[in-house]
Protein backbone atom coordinates (compact mmCIF):
# COMPACT_ATOMS: atom_id res chain seq x y z
CA UNK A 1 0.00 0.00 0.00
CA UNK A 2 1.52 3.18 -0.98
CA UNK A 3 0.65 6.36 1.41
CA UNK A 4 1.10 9.57 0.17
CA UNK A 5 2.17 12.28 3.00
CA UNK A 6 1.49 16.19 2.08
CA UNK A 7 3.59 18.45 4.58
CA UNK A 8 3.63 22.18 4.50
CA UNK A 9 6.13 24.29 5.64
CA UNK A 10 5.29 26.77 8.48
CA UNK A 11 7.01 28.86 11.06
CA UNK A 12 8.30 27.19 13.67
CA UNK A 13 5.71 26.44 16.76
CA UNK A 14 8.08 28.12 18.82
CA UNK A 15 8.71 31.38 17.55
CA UNK A 16 6.62 34.03 19.02
CA UNK A 17 4.31 35.89 15.49
CA UNK A 18 4.99 39.14 15.08
CA UNK A 19 3.30 41.41 12.64
CA UNK A 20 4.44 43.68 10.04
CA UNK A 21 4.49 47.01 11.34
CA UNK A 22 2.56 48.29 7.69
CA UNK A 23 -0.26 45.20 8.72
CA UNK A 24 0.46 43.62 5.21
CA UNK A 25 1.21 40.14 7.19
CA UNK A 26 3.40 38.19 9.86
CA UNK A 27 7.18 39.20 9.76
CA UNK A 28 8.40 36.01 8.58
CA UNK A 29 11.89 37.25 7.68
CA UNK A 30 14.95 35.52 9.69
CA UNK A 31 12.38 33.42 11.03
CA UNK A 32 13.39 29.54 12.24
CA UNK A 33 11.00 27.61 9.91
CA UNK A 34 9.85 23.73 10.26
CA UNK A 35 7.79 21.23 9.43
CA UNK A 36 4.41 21.73 10.60
CA UNK A 37 3.84 19.57 13.47
CA UNK A 38 0.39 18.10 11.96
CA UNK A 39 2.26 17.34 8.79
CA UNK A 40 4.99 15.28 11.36
CA UNK A 41 2.70 13.58 13.08
CA UNK A 42 0.91 12.16 9.71
CA UNK A 43 5.27 11.50 8.46
CA UNK A 44 5.15 9.29 11.76
CA UNK A 45 2.33 7.51 10.94
CA UNK A 46 2.46 7.12 7.33
CA UNK A 47 6.48 5.79 8.54
CA UNK A 48 5.35 3.54 11.34
CA UNK A 49 2.46 1.64 8.74
CA UNK A 50 5.47 0.89 6.61
CA UNK A 51 7.48 -0.45 9.92
CA UNK A 52 4.09 -2.53 10.38
CA UNK A 53 4.25 -4.34 7.13
CA UNK A 54 0.99 -2.46 6.40
CA UNK A 55 2.66 0.55 3.52
CA UNK A 56 5.01 -0.21 1.33
CA UNK A 57 6.01 3.27 0.04
CA UNK A 58 6.16 6.42 2.09
CA UNK A 59 5.95 9.69 -0.56
CA UNK A 60 5.96 12.85 1.14
CA UNK A 61 4.73 16.04 -1.00
CA UNK A 62 4.95 19.89 -0.79
CA UNK A 63 4.10 22.48 -2.37
CA UNK A 64 5.87 26.08 -2.01
CA UNK A 65 9.47 28.09 -3.39
CA UNK A 66 12.62 26.04 -3.28
CA UNK A 67 12.97 26.50 0.63
CA UNK A 68 10.46 23.96 1.47
CA UNK A 69 13.03 20.69 0.01
CA UNK A 70 14.14 21.19 3.74
CA UNK A 71 11.38 19.91 5.30
CA UNK A 72 10.95 17.16 2.95
CA UNK A 73 14.43 16.21 3.52
CA UNK A 74 13.14 16.22 7.12
CA UNK A 75 10.33 13.50 5.70
CA UNK A 76 13.03 12.14 4.28
CA UNK A 77 15.11 11.79 7.51
CA UNK A 78 11.80 10.74 9.58
CA UNK A 79 11.40 7.76 6.79
CA UNK A 80 9.81 8.46 4.25
CA UNK A 81 11.29 6.92 0.46
CA UNK A 82 11.10 9.96 -1.78
CA UNK A 83 9.94 13.33 -2.33
CA UNK A 84 8.17 15.62 -4.79
CA UNK A 85 8.43 19.57 -4.62
CA UNK A 86 6.19 21.71 -6.60
CA UNK A 87 7.55 24.95 -7.13
CA UNK A 88 5.80 27.91 -6.91
CA UNK A 89 6.40 30.95 -5.81
CA UNK A 90 2.47 31.66 -5.07
CA UNK A 91 0.44 32.05 -1.77
CA UNK A 92 -2.30 29.58 -2.35
CA UNK A 93 -5.28 29.07 -1.05
CA UNK A 94 -6.30 25.32 0.47
CA UNK A 95 -8.66 24.83 -2.71
CA UNK A 96 -5.76 25.15 -5.27
CA UNK A 97 -3.69 23.33 -3.14
CA UNK A 98 -6.02 20.18 -3.07
CA UNK A 99 -5.84 20.89 -6.62
CA UNK A 100 -2.25 20.23 -7.09
CA UNK A 101 -2.82 17.47 -4.88
CA UNK A 102 -5.41 15.81 -7.01
CA UNK A 103 -3.60 15.52 -9.53
CA UNK A 104 -0.57 13.37 -7.66
CA UNK A 105 -3.28 11.29 -5.86
CA UNK A 106 -4.22 10.45 -9.36
CA UNK A 107 -1.16 9.90 -10.45
CA UNK A 108 0.24 8.37 -7.72
CA UNK A 109 -2.96 6.28 -6.81
CA UNK A 110 -2.17 5.94 -3.31
CA UNK A 111 -4.43 3.93 -0.95
CA UNK A 112 -3.74 6.58 1.85
CA UNK A 113 -3.27 9.99 2.31
CA UNK A 114 -2.64 11.48 5.43
CA UNK A 115 -2.14 15.09 6.15
CA UNK A 116 -2.56 17.61 8.63
CA UNK A 117 -5.53 18.40 10.07
CA UNK A 118 -4.48 21.48 9.80
CA UNK A 119 -1.18 24.37 9.69
CA UNK A 120 -0.36 26.63 12.52
CA UNK A 121 0.07 29.59 10.40
CA UNK A 122 -3.12 29.65 8.36
CA UNK A 123 -5.06 27.55 10.79
CA UNK A 124 -7.57 26.48 7.89
CA UNK A 125 -8.49 23.24 8.23
CA UNK A 126 -9.32 22.64 5.11
CA UNK A 127 -6.63 20.85 2.57
CA UNK A 128 -7.75 16.99 3.64
CA UNK A 129 -11.26 17.56 3.76
CA UNK A 130 -11.19 19.41 -0.26
CA UNK A 131 -8.56 16.35 -1.21
CA UNK A 132 -11.11 13.74 -0.30
CA UNK A 133 -14.04 16.43 -2.39
CA UNK A 134 -12.00 16.54 -5.37
CA UNK A 135 -11.04 13.19 -5.71
CA UNK A 136 -14.31 11.67 -4.07
CA UNK A 137 -12.59 9.77 -1.44
CA UNK A 138 -13.83 8.87 2.57
CA UNK A 139 -12.27 11.02 4.85
CA UNK A 140 -11.36 10.40 8.78
CA UNK A 141 -10.52 14.25 9.70
CA UNK A 142 -9.05 14.35 13.55
CA UNK A 143 -7.50 11.10 13.48
CA UNK A 144 -6.18 9.87 17.23
CA UNK A 145 -5.97 6.45 15.32
CA UNK A 146 -6.19 3.99 12.64
CA UNK A 147 -6.32 1.14 11.92
CA UNK A 148 -6.22 -0.65 7.90
CA UNK A 149 -8.28 -4.27 7.87
CA UNK A 150 -8.28 -5.14 4.38
CA UNK A 151 -10.06 -2.85 2.16
CA UNK A 152 -11.50 -0.98 4.75
CA UNK A 153 -9.81 1.60 7.42
CA UNK A 154 -10.58 2.21 10.64
CA UNK A 155 -10.26 5.79 11.92
CA UNK A 156 -10.99 7.05 15.58
CA UNK A 157 -11.63 10.65 15.42
CA UNK A 158 -11.41 13.46 18.11
CA UNK A 159 -14.53 15.11 18.03
CA UNK A 160 -16.07 17.53 20.42
CA UNK A 161 -17.68 15.10 22.41
CA UNK A 162 -15.72 12.71 22.82
CA UNK A 163 -14.00 9.94 20.16
CA UNK A 164 -16.09 8.70 17.31
CA UNK A 165 -14.79 5.33 15.04
CA UNK A 166 -15.73 5.59 11.42
CA UNK A 167 -15.14 2.48 8.55
CA UNK A 168 -13.84 4.64 5.42
CA UNK A 169 -13.53 2.48 2.44
CA UNK A 170 -9.63 2.20 0.49
CA UNK A 171 -8.05 4.58 -0.64
CA UNK A 172 -8.84 7.37 1.62
CA UNK A 173 -8.04 10.33 3.18
CA UNK A 174 -6.76 10.82 6.76
CA UNK A 175 -6.10 14.05 8.69
CA UNK A 176 -3.91 14.11 11.78
CA UNK A 177 -5.06 15.07 15.41
CA UNK A 178 -2.16 15.82 18.13
CA UNK A 179 -2.77 12.51 19.74
CA UNK A 180 -2.28 10.10 17.23
CA UNK A 181 0.99 9.40 17.78
CA UNK A 182 4.29 10.98 19.16
CA UNK A 183 7.25 11.43 16.29
CA UNK A 184 10.40 10.58 16.59
CA UNK A 185 13.43 12.15 16.39
CA UNK A 186 15.54 12.11 13.11
CA UNK A 187 18.65 10.39 14.09
CA UNK A 188 22.16 11.99 12.76
CA UNK A 189 22.97 8.49 10.44
CA UNK A 190 19.30 9.13 8.73
CA UNK A 191 19.74 12.74 8.17
CA UNK A 192 23.25 11.99 6.39
CA UNK A 193 20.98 9.18 4.07
CA UNK A 194 18.01 11.28 3.50
CA UNK A 195 20.23 13.48 1.50
CA UNK A 196 21.02 10.35 -0.92
CA UNK A 197 16.89 9.39 -1.32
CA UNK A 198 14.77 10.74 -4.51
CA UNK A 199 13.37 14.59 -4.36
CA UNK A 200 11.68 15.04 -7.74
CA UNK A 201 10.72 19.30 -8.29
CA UNK A 202 7.62 19.87 -11.07
CA UNK A 203 6.65 23.40 -11.61
CA UNK A 204 3.12 24.35 -10.08
CA UNK A 205 2.04 25.97 -13.33
CA UNK A 206 2.90 22.88 -15.29
CA UNK A 207 -0.11 21.59 -14.03
CA UNK A 208 -2.83 23.16 -16.14
CA UNK A 209 -4.64 24.66 -12.96
CA UNK A 210 -6.05 27.85 -12.87
CA UNK A 211 -3.98 29.08 -9.58
CA UNK A 212 -5.67 33.04 -9.33
CA UNK A 213 -6.30 33.21 -5.82
CA UNK A 214 -9.94 33.17 -4.11
CA UNK A 215 -9.37 35.33 -1.44
CA UNK A 216 -7.19 38.71 -0.60
CA UNK A 217 -6.29 39.52 2.47
CA UNK A 218 -6.77 43.12 3.90
CA UNK A 219 -4.61 43.02 6.94
CA UNK A 220 -3.09 41.47 9.86
CA UNK A 221 -2.90 42.80 13.13
CA UNK A 222 -1.85 42.04 16.18
CA UNK A 223 -4.61 40.92 18.63
CA UNK A 224 -6.54 42.90 21.29
CA UNK A 225 -3.69 42.38 24.21
CA UNK A 226 -5.58 41.96 27.32
CA UNK A 227 -4.45 43.96 30.51
CA UNK A 228 -2.91 42.13 33.66
CA UNK A 229 -5.77 43.02 36.67
CA UNK A 230 -4.77 42.82 40.14
CA UNK A 231 -3.73 40.27 42.72
CA UNK A 232 -6.18 39.28 45.39
CA UNK A 233 -4.94 37.80 48.87
CA UNK A 234 -7.21 35.78 49.93
CA UNK A 235 -10.11 33.92 48.48
CA UNK A 236 -12.57 35.76 50.48
CA UNK A 237 -11.35 39.01 48.60
CA UNK A 238 -11.35 37.25 45.30
CA UNK A 239 -15.01 36.17 45.39
CA UNK A 240 -16.37 39.75 47.13
CA UNK A 241 -14.47 41.03 43.89
CA UNK A 242 -16.33 38.35 41.72
CA UNK A 243 -19.42 39.05 42.91
CA UNK A 244 -18.82 43.24 43.61
CA UNK A 245 -16.72 44.43 41.06
CA UNK A 246 -16.84 42.08 38.39
CA UNK A 247 -20.59 40.63 39.18
CA UNK A 248 -20.39 37.89 37.37
CA UNK A 249 -21.40 35.28 40.01
CA UNK A 250 -24.07 35.49 42.36
CA UNK B 1 -29.02 37.85 -0.56
CA UNK B 2 -29.99 34.31 1.29
CA UNK B 3 -28.54 32.61 3.65
CA UNK B 4 -28.27 28.33 4.96
CA UNK B 5 -27.26 27.93 8.06
CA UNK B 6 -25.90 24.47 9.04
CA UNK B 7 -27.61 23.30 12.29
CA UNK B 8 -25.54 21.46 14.63
CA UNK B 9 -27.06 19.30 17.00
CA UNK B 10 -26.89 15.61 18.14
CA UNK B 11 -30.59 14.10 17.32
CA UNK B 12 -32.22 15.74 19.86
CA UNK B 13 -31.05 19.09 21.30
CA UNK B 14 -29.81 22.21 18.98
CA UNK B 15 -26.63 23.11 20.48
CA UNK B 16 -26.63 26.96 21.39
CA UNK B 17 -23.64 27.52 18.93
CA UNK B 18 -25.86 27.54 16.13
CA UNK B 19 -27.67 30.81 17.64
CA UNK B 20 -24.45 32.60 17.27
CA UNK B 21 -23.78 31.28 14.26
CA UNK B 22 -26.75 32.53 13.13
CA UNK B 23 -26.18 35.86 14.61
CA UNK B 24 -23.42 36.20 12.20
CA UNK B 25 -25.34 35.25 9.52
CA UNK B 26 -27.95 38.16 10.07
CA UNK B 27 -25.05 40.57 10.06
CA UNK B 28 -24.38 39.49 6.41
CA UNK B 29 -27.93 40.18 5.71
CA UNK B 30 -30.25 38.29 3.96
CA UNK B 31 -32.79 35.51 4.11
CA UNK B 32 -31.57 32.83 6.48
CA UNK B 33 -32.79 29.21 6.51
CA UNK B 34 -31.85 26.05 8.76
CA UNK B 35 -30.75 23.32 7.69
CA UNK B 36 -31.46 20.20 10.12
CA UNK B 37 -30.06 16.98 8.95
CA UNK B 38 -29.84 13.91 10.96
CA UNK B 39 -31.71 11.13 11.77
CA UNK B 40 -35.03 11.15 14.05
CA UNK B 41 -34.52 15.07 14.37
CA UNK B 42 -37.99 16.53 14.60
CA UNK B 43 -37.12 17.92 17.90
CA UNK B 44 -33.96 20.20 16.41
CA UNK B 45 -36.12 21.15 13.89
CA UNK B 46 -38.93 22.51 16.16
CA UNK B 47 -35.74 24.10 18.41
CA UNK B 48 -34.40 25.76 15.33
CA UNK B 49 -38.02 26.83 13.88
CA UNK B 50 -37.95 28.73 16.88
CA UNK B 51 -34.53 30.85 16.14
CA UNK B 52 -34.88 34.22 15.64
CA UNK B 53 -34.04 36.01 12.23
CA UNK B 54 -35.29 32.56 10.63
CA UNK B 55 -37.64 32.57 7.75
CA UNK B 56 -37.42 28.62 6.92
CA UNK B 57 -36.07 25.25 8.12
CA UNK B 58 -35.16 22.39 6.00
CA UNK B 59 -35.26 18.97 7.69
CA UNK B 60 -33.04 16.48 6.08
CA UNK B 61 -34.21 13.35 8.40
CA UNK B 62 -32.91 10.40 7.21
CA UNK B 63 -30.59 7.13 8.68
CA UNK B 64 -27.83 8.38 5.98
CA UNK B 65 -27.42 11.37 7.89
CA UNK B 66 -27.87 9.86 11.43
CA UNK B 67 -23.83 10.51 12.36
CA UNK B 68 -23.60 13.29 10.04
CA UNK B 69 -20.81 11.67 7.79
CA UNK B 70 -19.31 14.09 6.13
CA UNK B 71 -19.17 12.48 2.88
CA UNK B 72 -23.08 12.45 2.80
CA UNK B 73 -23.71 15.88 4.73
CA UNK B 74 -21.31 17.47 1.85
CA UNK B 75 -23.42 15.70 -1.35
CA UNK B 76 -26.66 17.15 0.40
CA UNK B 77 -25.34 20.81 1.49
CA UNK B 78 -23.78 21.19 -1.83
CA UNK B 79 -26.96 20.10 -3.91
CA UNK B 80 -28.77 22.58 -1.81
CA UNK B 81 -25.94 25.60 -1.38
CA UNK B 82 -27.52 26.18 -5.80
CA UNK B 83 -30.70 28.13 -4.05
CA UNK B 84 -28.13 30.38 -1.82
CA UNK B 85 -25.35 33.03 -1.96
CA UNK B 86 -24.11 32.06 1.68
CA UNK B 87 -23.38 28.40 3.83
CA UNK B 88 -22.22 29.19 6.86
CA UNK B 89 -21.95 26.24 9.85
CA UNK B 90 -20.44 26.83 13.15
CA UNK B 91 -16.79 25.98 13.37
CA UNK B 92 -17.04 22.53 15.53
CA UNK B 93 -15.99 19.15 14.73
CA UNK B 94 -19.40 18.61 12.71
CA UNK B 95 -18.54 21.88 10.53
CA UNK B 96 -15.05 21.62 10.15
CA UNK B 97 -15.14 18.06 9.40
CA UNK B 98 -17.57 18.54 5.86
CA UNK B 99 -17.93 22.21 5.01
CA UNK B 100 -14.49 22.06 2.89
CA UNK B 101 -15.72 19.31 1.13
CA UNK B 102 -18.75 21.63 0.22
CA UNK B 103 -16.67 24.71 -0.58
CA UNK B 104 -14.40 22.58 -3.02
CA UNK B 105 -17.47 20.32 -4.77
CA UNK B 106 -18.89 24.16 -5.17
CA UNK B 107 -15.65 25.18 -6.27
CA UNK B 108 -15.03 28.06 -3.54
CA UNK B 109 -12.38 28.82 -1.29
CA UNK B 110 -13.93 28.62 2.58
CA UNK B 111 -13.37 30.89 4.81
CA UNK B 112 -12.94 29.76 8.08
CA UNK B 113 -13.34 30.09 11.62
CA UNK B 114 -14.37 33.91 11.56
CA UNK B 115 -14.74 36.31 14.06
CA UNK B 116 -16.15 39.06 13.08
CA UNK B 117 -18.36 40.21 9.95
CA UNK B 118 -17.17 43.76 8.21
CA UNK B 119 -19.03 43.44 5.27
CA UNK B 120 -21.09 41.11 3.22
CA UNK B 121 -17.87 39.85 1.33
CA UNK B 122 -15.10 40.82 4.01
CA UNK B 123 -14.13 39.01 7.40
CA UNK B 124 -12.03 38.62 10.51
CA UNK B 125 -10.59 35.59 11.55
CA UNK B 126 -7.98 34.62 13.84
CA UNK B 127 -4.70 33.37 12.59
CA UNK B 128 -1.34 31.78 13.80
CA UNK B 129 -3.60 29.95 16.80
CA UNK B 130 -4.97 33.97 17.36
CA UNK B 131 -1.57 35.43 17.68
CA UNK B 132 -2.49 37.68 14.59
CA UNK B 133 -6.00 38.72 13.10
CA UNK B 134 -6.33 38.69 9.29
CA UNK B 135 -9.38 40.25 7.47
CA UNK B 136 -10.15 38.75 4.69
CA UNK B 137 -11.74 39.41 1.65
CA UNK B 138 -13.47 36.52 -0.76
CA UNK B 139 -13.22 36.71 -4.11
CA UNK B 140 -16.23 34.38 -4.55
CA UNK B 141 -19.98 35.06 -5.75
CA UNK B 142 -20.74 32.18 -3.37
CA UNK B 143 -19.14 32.01 -0.01
CA UNK B 144 -18.77 29.29 2.23
CA UNK B 145 -18.12 30.07 5.66
CA UNK B 146 -17.17 28.52 9.04
CA UNK B 147 -18.02 30.84 12.21
CA UNK B 148 -16.36 30.69 15.41
CA UNK B 149 -19.20 31.24 18.04
CA UNK B 150 -17.24 32.95 20.84
CA UNK B 151 -17.36 35.94 18.19
CA UNK B 152 -21.30 36.30 17.99
CA UNK B 153 -23.94 36.98 20.98
CA UNK B 154 -26.49 34.24 20.50
CA UNK B 155 -30.05 35.57 19.12
CA UNK B 156 -33.37 34.87 20.76
CA UNK B 157 -35.57 32.04 19.96
CA UNK B 158 -38.35 33.11 20.19
CA UNK B 159 -39.34 33.46 16.27
CA UNK B 160 -41.29 30.87 14.35
CA UNK B 161 -40.48 29.77 10.77
CA UNK B 162 -41.86 27.37 8.10
CA UNK B 163 -40.59 23.52 8.31
CA UNK B 164 -39.74 21.96 4.86
CA UNK B 165 -39.28 18.30 5.22
CA UNK B 166 -36.78 16.86 2.24
CA UNK B 167 -37.72 13.46 0.94
CA UNK B 168 -34.76 12.21 -1.29
CA UNK B 169 -31.29 11.31 0.26
CA UNK B 170 -27.67 11.70 -0.22
CA UNK B 171 -25.73 8.73 0.46
CA UNK B 172 -22.11 8.50 -0.71
CA UNK B 173 -21.50 4.85 0.39
CA UNK B 174 -18.19 5.04 1.33
CA UNK B 175 -18.12 5.31 4.42
CA UNK B 176 -19.89 4.00 7.61
CA UNK B 177 -20.58 4.57 11.18
CA UNK B 178 -18.53 2.28 13.75
CA UNK B 179 -18.84 3.57 17.52
CA UNK B 180 -19.10 6.57 19.34
CA UNK B 181 -17.04 7.22 23.11
CA UNK B 182 -19.01 9.89 24.07
CA UNK B 183 -18.11 11.56 27.13
CA UNK B 184 -21.20 11.26 29.28
CA UNK B 185 -21.78 14.71 32.01
CA UNK B 186 -24.01 16.37 33.60
CA UNK B 187 -22.56 19.81 33.27
CA UNK B 188 -23.19 22.39 30.84
CA UNK B 189 -21.29 22.05 27.29
CA UNK B 190 -18.01 23.54 27.83
CA UNK B 191 -18.91 25.94 24.40
CA UNK B 192 -21.97 26.97 26.02
CA UNK B 193 -21.01 27.12 29.85
CA UNK B 194 -21.06 30.40 31.19
CA UNK B 195 -18.75 29.82 33.34
CA UNK B 196 -15.80 27.54 32.75
CA UNK B 197 -12.99 26.23 35.58
CA UNK B 198 -10.27 24.67 34.33
CA UNK B 199 -7.34 22.53 35.62
CA UNK B 200 -3.58 22.11 34.52
CA UNK B 201 -0.30 20.75 34.75
CA UNK B 202 -0.56 22.14 38.72
CA UNK B 203 -3.79 19.75 39.42
CA UNK B 204 -1.03 16.45 39.67
CA UNK B 205 -3.05 14.09 38.94
CA UNK B 206 -6.83 13.01 37.32
CA UNK B 207 -8.10 12.32 41.03
CA UNK B 208 -7.16 16.04 41.89
CA UNK B 209 -9.84 17.17 39.66
CA UNK B 210 -12.54 15.96 41.74
CA UNK B 211 -11.78 19.59 43.56
CA UNK B 212 -12.99 21.49 41.16
CA UNK B 213 -16.58 19.38 41.01
CA UNK B 214 -17.91 21.00 44.10
CA UNK B 215 -17.43 24.66 42.58
CA UNK B 216 -18.24 23.93 39.07
CA UNK B 217 -22.08 22.73 41.03
CA UNK B 218 -22.42 25.74 42.65
CA UNK B 219 -21.24 27.92 39.95
CA UNK B 220 -23.39 25.95 37.15
CA UNK B 221 -19.49 25.53 35.37
CA UNK B 222 -18.33 23.47 33.05
CA UNK B 223 -14.93 21.69 33.62
CA UNK B 224 -11.74 22.04 31.33
CA UNK B 225 -8.13 21.48 31.07
CA UNK B 226 -5.00 22.54 29.74
CA UNK B 227 -3.27 20.75 27.12
CA UNK B 228 -0.71 19.62 29.57
CA UNK B 229 -3.22 18.15 31.94
CA UNK B 230 -4.46 15.91 28.83
CA UNK B 231 -0.91 15.04 27.47
CA UNK B 232 -0.17 14.53 31.29
CA UNK B 233 -3.15 12.20 30.77
CA UNK B 234 -4.97 13.53 33.63
CA UNK B 235 -8.42 13.70 31.97
CA UNK B 236 -9.54 13.06 28.36
CA UNK B 237 -9.07 15.35 25.27
CA UNK B 238 -12.62 16.48 24.89
CA UNK B 239 -11.69 18.64 28.49
CA UNK B 240 -8.89 20.55 26.26
CA UNK B 241 -9.12 24.54 25.93
CA UNK B 242 -6.58 25.87 23.41
CA UNK B 243 -5.36 26.23 20.16
CA UNK B 244 -5.55 22.40 19.79
CA UNK B 245 -8.58 21.81 22.00
CA UNK B 246 -12.15 24.15 22.27
CA UNK B 247 -11.98 27.56 21.99
CA UNK B 248 -14.42 29.17 24.67
CA UNK B 249 -14.95 32.66 26.04
CA UNK B 250 -17.58 32.33 28.95
CA UNK B 251 -18.78 35.05 31.03
CA UNK B 252 -16.12 33.84 33.53
CA UNK B 253 -12.67 31.72 33.63
CA UNK B 254 -11.41 30.02 36.29
CA UNK B 255 -7.45 28.95 35.57
CA UNK B 256 -6.23 26.39 38.21
CA UNK B 257 -2.85 25.23 37.99
CA UNK B 258 -2.08 26.58 34.54
CA UNK B 259 0.81 28.07 33.98
CA UNK B 260 -0.95 29.77 31.11
CA UNK B 261 1.25 28.86 27.17
CA UNK B 262 0.18 30.35 24.30
CA UNK B 263 -1.61 27.62 22.88
CA UNK B 264 -3.94 27.65 26.10
CA UNK B 265 -4.13 31.42 25.72
CA UNK B 266 -5.70 30.84 22.53
CA UNK B 267 -8.40 28.85 23.74
CA UNK B 268 -9.89 31.36 26.58
CA UNK B 269 -8.66 34.77 26.72
CA UNK B 270 -11.62 36.13 24.96
CA UNK B 271 -13.29 35.64 28.32
CA UNK B 272 -15.21 38.28 29.88
CA UNK B 273 -13.43 37.48 32.95
CA UNK B 274 -10.08 35.37 34.00
CA UNK B 275 -9.11 34.30 37.13
CA UNK B 276 -5.81 32.53 38.02
CA UNK B 277 -5.15 30.76 40.81
CA UNK B 278 -1.20 29.17 40.91
CA UNK B 279 1.40 29.34 43.23
CA UNK B 280 4.00 30.40 40.43
CA UNK B 281 3.70 34.23 40.95
CA UNK B 282 5.46 34.66 37.89
CA UNK B 283 3.08 32.28 35.98
CA UNK B 284 2.10 33.89 32.41
CA UNK B 285 -1.29 33.28 33.06
CA UNK B 286 -1.07 36.08 35.47
CA UNK B 287 -1.16 38.80 32.70
CA UNK B 288 -4.07 37.69 31.24
CA UNK B 289 -6.03 37.49 34.36
CA UNK B 290 -8.59 39.90 36.09
CA UNK B 291 -7.90 38.54 38.98
CA UNK B 292 -4.78 36.73 40.34
CA UNK B 293 -4.58 34.58 43.56
CA UNK B 294 -0.97 33.16 44.35
CA UNK B 295 -1.66 30.20 46.43
CA UNK B 296 -1.33 26.65 46.76
CA UNK B 297 -4.52 25.43 44.84
CA UNK B 298 -4.67 22.61 47.37
CA UNK B 299 -6.04 25.11 49.90
CA UNK B 300 -7.30 27.78 47.94
CA UNK B 301 -9.55 25.49 46.16
CA UNK B 302 -11.84 24.21 49.19
CA UNK B 303 -11.58 27.58 50.36
CA UNK B 304 -13.36 28.54 47.27
CA UNK B 305 -15.87 25.75 47.18
CA UNK B 306 -17.04 26.99 50.85
CA UNK B 307 -16.96 30.86 50.36
CA UNK B 308 -19.68 30.30 47.44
Amino acid sequence: MKVLVPIKRVIDYNVKVRVKPDNSNVDLANVKMAINPFCEIAVEEAVRLKEAGTATEVIAISIGNKSCQEQLRTALALGADRAIHIDTELTLDALNIAKLLQKFVEEEQPQLVILGKQSIDSDNNQTGQMLAALTGLSQGTFASEVKVAGDKINVTREVDAGLQTVALNLPAIVTTDLRLNEPRYASLPNIMKAKRKPLVVKLAADFGIDLTPRTNLLKVTPPKERQAGIIVESIDELVEKLRNEAKVIS
Amino acid sequence: MSILVYAEHDNSALKADTLKTVAAAQQIGGDITILVAGYNCQSVAEKAAKVNGVTKVIVADNLAYEHQLAENISLLVTELAADYHVVMATALTTGKNFMPRVAALLDVAQISDITAVVSADTFVRPIYAGNAIATVESLDTKKVITVRSTGFDAVATDGSAEITMLEHVKDAGISSHVSDELTVSKRPDLGAASVVISGGRGMQNGDNFKLLDGIADKLGAAIGASRAAVDAGFVPNDMQVGQTGKIVAPDLYIAVGISGAIQHLAGMKDSKVIVAINKDPEAPIFQVADYGLVADLFEALPELENAL
